[in-house]
């Protein structure tokens, strides 16, 4: 292996620095998730989402980091760095080397890593709201975060990974992260079934306070999931950085906008929506994408993740807290976007889209990533649960739904 | 003695609260209380889907005046009460028995 690459202050300042701002992201999905749901369920949603900090932390540690990025096959990582081994004194990784060589030590991005690795399976437990009994959540995301995570991590993410070699770009986890674990939250729910009631019954969010904090955090979060993907403190993480804000911000504009057309009112829960499907959307393009883009893709966003909202009645899926309009289809369509707009005179280790001269190469690589990365993480994610089912039970009781997560799973009330 | 109960909308508890002081009334308990009546509810919307939200919030004031008092305190609480429009709520009137007031013992209109 080359060891080229010598260790630069800025760029480990900055990519530390990004890791404790995305493991804060956790913390705030949990709040703007946890505002969604009944007050009855506000504890068990927390719970869920603060559990993945303990447990895929630890996991991540013991084998996910060296599967993800562990060994030079194209389709799975290995074992060789099982247990943090060598992690500290190590130069590089792997397929890191030449273009792709790390300017920071190999433990930072183990770190930064991890904050991804914690996130992406909490994010499925919007879908599975108010009804996901807790122990076979946990061996759930347990199980994920060795076997999918991982794996998709490896393709995409790693110099080594089949999708990184064809070209397929995905600057910080549009298909690693939210088409992953939106692909997993459908399959879930499709073996968990809709919550009882649903949809006839009203199930409207019992704290929107709580919404707004939380992607609030997410928001700011997000600035070192995107900016610090550059792994670098350059002018790239400055363009990362802006293309965030900016696409969060027309996220936003056109949600409400569609919202108020359509619904008759501009909503507090639409706004935090809007951001949020924005930011979702621009997270494959935020180092790769320039000028105007990031505008676009917002608005692109905000305006088909809000129609995306009806595809749950229409098939009779209890997306609960709309996982699959947001994540899943806000991480398609930056992903495809991504195929348009793509420029390499902003991040010239990426290539030229559709409307940079680029042709139609980069766009059918992003259709193959995303379908690659759906029908991984669908299949697998359906067996699992479909096996978890058979045998401990994936739900909760009818009594214990009817009660909540919070007395039933963990024996406490939020309000008293 | 008659027991006082008045549904009121939630923002007009601090004028009845003032009105009724003004009026020599020494005490008032108060619940927060949802109900519906010909006012209805009204629809909320989250994500695109519409919830009717049947239960309205409303202030239930409770009091217990002498015979004499009780036509004025119900017109004070009426007109201290009333915007004119639909859902102002309602007062009624209920006898009483006994009122003892704990600290003491004292029995009847002392007690008030």
């Amino acid at each position: 292996m080359i060891f080229g690459a010598t260790i630069d202050s800025g760029a480990t300042a900055w990519v530390l620095t990004s890791a404790a701002l995305v493991a804060f992201m956790t913390p705030g999905l949990a709040f703007f998730y946890a505002g969604m749901v009944r007050s009855k369920n506000v504890l068990g949603m927390l719970m869920q989402n603060f559990f993945a900090m303990g447990l895929i932390s630890v996991l991540w540690a013991v084998a996910g980091f060296s599967l993800a990025f562990g060994g030079t096959g194209k389709y799975f990582g290995n074992f060789d760095f099982a247990l943090m081994k060598d992690l500290a004194t190590i130069e590089s990784l792997p397929g890191y080397t030449g273009d792709f060589a790390l300017a920071i030590p190999v433990l930072a991005f183990f770190a930064y890593q991890m904050m991804f690795a914690v996130i992406t399976p909490a994010l499925i437990t919007g879908a599975t709201a108010d009804r996901l009994k807790f122990s076979a959540y946990a061996v759930l995301i347990g199980i994920w975060a060795i076997i999918v995570y991982p794996t998709v991590a490896h393709w995409v993410f790693s110099p080594n990974g089949w999708l990184f070699q064809r070209g397929a770009l995905d600057f910080a986890g549009g298909a690693v992260v939210h088409i992953n674990a939106g692909a997993a939250a459908l399959a879930v729910i499709l073996v968990l079934g809709n919550r009882k009631g649903w949809p006839r019954e009203a199930m409207p969010p019992h704290n929107l306070p709580f919404v707004m904090l939380g992607t609030g955090i997410l928001w700011f979060g997000w600035f070192g999931f995107n900016a610090g993907s550059a792994l670098l403190a350059n002018g790239l993480a400055a363009q990362a950085l802006v293309n965030t804000h900016l696409a969060a911000a027309s996220g936003m504009l056109a949600w409400l906008l569609v919202e108020k057309l359509r619904a008759g009112h501009a909503t507090t829960l639409g706004a935090a929506s809007g951001a949020v499907a924005g930011l979702v959307a621009i997270t494959p393009c935020a180092g790769f994408v320039g000028g105007a883009a990031p505008i676009i893709i917002g608005l692109v966003a905000g305006a088909v993740c809000y129609l995306a909202l009806t595809l749950k009645t229409r098939f009779n899926f209890d997306d609960s807290l709309d996982v699959i309009a947001v994540h899943l289809v806000g991480g398609i369509i930056g992903a495809l976007l991504l195929g348009l707009f793509a420029d390499t005179k902003v991040n010239s280790l990426g290539f030229d889209g559709v409307l940079f001269g680029g042709g139609s190469k980069l766009l059918v690589n992003q259709l193959i990533a995303i379908a690659a990365t759906f029908v991984f993480s669908f299949v697998v994610t359906w067996v699992v649960a479909k096996i978890l089912d058979a045998t401990i039970g994936l739900r909760v009781n009818q009594e214990d739904e009817l009660v909540g997560l919070d007395q039933s799973q963990h024996a406490e009330s939020a309000y008293q | 003695m008659k027991l006082i109960t008045a549904i009121v909308k939630p923002f007009k508890l601090d004028d009845v609260k003032e009105a009724l002081k003004a009026a020599g009334v020494q005490g008032i308990t108060v619940t927060e209380v949802k109900g519906f009546g010909r006012q209805g509810g009204h629809t909320e919307t989250y994500r695109g889907s519409e919830y009717q939200i049947d239960f309205v919030p409303k202030m239930r004031i409770e009091l217990v005046v002498e015979d004499s008092s009780l036509e004025q305190t119900l017109d004070v609480i009426r007109e201290s009460a009333s915007t004119g429009k639909i859902g102002d709520g309602k007062i009624w009137v209920t006898n009483v028995e006994q009122i003892i007031r704990i600290r003491t013992g004292e029995h009847g209109a002392d007690a008030i």
